[in-house]
């Protein structure tokens, strides 16, 4: 599905991102955890052609997309619910799930999906006409989920998903993305919360300082003490 | 029975500052940027409509879509090599590059059509309607229909079309709708493009209200506009339409009864009071940045 090689990101004059490998394969949740600073946002950022990298490459489905342009890697089947959530605020929620289905042009189906995402974030629905800026951050975090699973993605990327969220809406959240991997979308998770995130994920990579310091199945990186002590706070 | 055709006057010079205003405000709602070229694509427009009905001797509908299409894409190009080179510089760069592109466009009129003002012909008969002692003239009347026309029309297409919400979504967060699958650089094409031709049709009917073109025609309305989209909230666009129509009817009414002499006074006036009492104009958004 996903195959990045040699990645390397550079902002400015700093080397943000130093020859980063991994993959992802159809069907999986992968997990990047790490902690700040370790460059989780920039190469998500490099995978939807937000950012260029310097050298090596990102294929998606066999494409290598390193070149081309974040607007046309959508239409290629990916999305990214960036950090931050970033929906569009002075829109309303209906608005903001068009905007996610911006791709398509099939109206009936798009209906169709839309009936879907209502059904599994009934808040969205009761709040349809609403501004989207006047969600709390829970449902505006349901919402940039939903916007980018109107795109129909075989790929998506998700930034922090429970940041600042309450315990109980974390939760959910990961509930959510399992959902997600249920329905057939494969996952690529960039979250804090390594123990969460480790745990309903099938594989991760353990990123430091703009490297891949660690890689394997995520049970077993839940288990590995080094890791518990550096990022699980145990 | 003095105000109410005072009032009227303003209401047709209005709808005019209110169409040209349009541009400025959908400009910088999507690139943060006032756009001072904009009353000279005004300008390039009216030429273009009145050597449209002068000299090809096109209809005046025919002639003012002429002139809106010239304008647009001048617009358009205006962007693609003046300012989305600057897109990520400092905004003040981008902002002379505004101002030198103004006079560039002014010199170029100067030196194509010269420095005299040309009649433009007559294309709207004179008569007016009589209710009592008030009239309305026809000119008025097509003035009126033309910019409120348009201007449902433009509010129907933000709201309703697929690339018009998209505009909304980029002018609230580039890289967000960037991740939709929406092209900015098309969107922002499109922007320039409406704005500027909603600006062409205000040059043709402010050509045809005064009744001349000249090089130097478009600094004033176009000023003008620029209160009245800054009055309204720039980046609003119920805002700029507002906001033109008031300034239109201030004007009309020092005009009859302060004096001429003072009107335009009284405009800038208006835009210093604004920035004093509330910056952010009658319809626009509490600037506060989001993290």
């Amino acid at each position: 599905m996903l195959q990045v090689r040699d990645l390397h990101v550079y902002y400015d004059k700093i080397h943000a991102i130093k020859g980063v490998d991994f993959d992802v394969k159809p069907g999986e949740i992968v997990s990047l955890i790490g902690a700040n600073g370790a460059g989780k946002t920039t190469i998500l950022h490099t995978i939807s052609g937000i950012l260029k990298p310097t050298e090596g490459f990102v294929k998606f489905q066999g494409e290598n997309i390193s070149s081309v342009p974040a607007h046309r890697i959508v239409y290629m089947g990916m999305a990214h619910v960036p950090e931050g959530r970033r929906i569009f605020a002075q829109m309303t929620v209906l608005e903001n799930l068009q905007m996610g289905a911006f791709t398509r042009k099939d109206t009936v189906q798009i209906r169709r999906d839309m009936e879907k995402i209502f059904t599994r974030f009934p808040r969205l629905k009761e709040r349809m006409s609403q501004l989207a800026g006047t969600l709390s951050g829970g449902e505006q975090q349901m919402l940039a989920m939903g916007r980018a699973l109107m795109s129909n993605p075989t790929l998506i990327l998700l930034d922090e998903p429970s940041m600042g969220l309450a315990p109980i809406l974390v939760d959910q959240i990961f509930s959510i993305i399992e959902d997600i991997k249920a329905m057939g979308t494969t996952v690529l998770l960039v979250e804090q919360n390594a123990t969460r995130a480790l745990s309903i994920a099938d594989r991760a990579y353990v990123l430091e300082t703009g490297k891949v310091v660690m890689a394997g199945d995520a049970k077993e990186l839940l288990a590995n003490t080094d890791i518990k002590s550096a990022y699980l706070g145990g | 029975m003095q105000f109410i055709q005072q009032f009227i006057n303003g209401v047709h010079v209005g709808s005019i500052y209110a169409l040209i205003a349009l541009g400025y405000t959908m400009v910088y709602g999507i690139v943060k940027l006032i756009n001072f070229a904009h009353g000279e694509i005004m300008m390039l427009g009216a030429y273009v409509g009145f050597f449209a009905i002068g000299l090809w001797g096109l209809p005046f509908p025919l002639a003012l879509l002429v002139a809106m299409v010239f304008s647009a894409l001048l617009g358009v190009v205006i962007e693609r090599i003046a300012y989305k080179p600057l897109r990520n510089a400092p905004r003040i760069s981008a902002l002379i590059t505004a101002i030198g592109m103004s006079l560039l466009l002014q010199n170029i009129a100067l030196v194509l059509f010269g420095p005299d003002p040309q009649k433009m012909p007559a294309v709207i008969s004179k008569e007016a309607i009589h209710l009592g002692s008030i009239q309305i003239s026809y000119l008025t009347i097509v003035t009126l229909v033309l910019a409120v026309g348009f201007m449902i029309l433009l509010e129907l297409f933000i709201k309703r079309t697929k690339t018009g919400k998209a505009m909304r979504a980029v002018s609230q967060d580039k890289a967000a709708s960037t991740l939709m699958g929406i092209d900015v650089n098309r969107i922002i094409s499109v922007t320039f493009a409406i704005g500027s031709a909603l600006g062409a049709l205000g040059g043709v009917l402010y050509a045809v209200a005064y009744p001349q073109v000249e090089p130097y025609m478009g600094i004033m309305p176009g000023l003008k506009a620029f209160v009245a989209a800054v009055l309204g909230g720039i980046g609003s666009i119920p805002g700029a339409m507002i906001g033109g129509f008031i300034l239109g009817i201030m004007e009309s009414l020092t005009k009859g009864y302060i004096s001429s002499q003072w009107s335009d006074a009284v405009v800038f006036g208006v835009l210093i009071l604004v920035l004093l009492i509330k910056p952010s104009g009658l319809l626009g958004k509490n600037t506060r940045e989001k993290v």
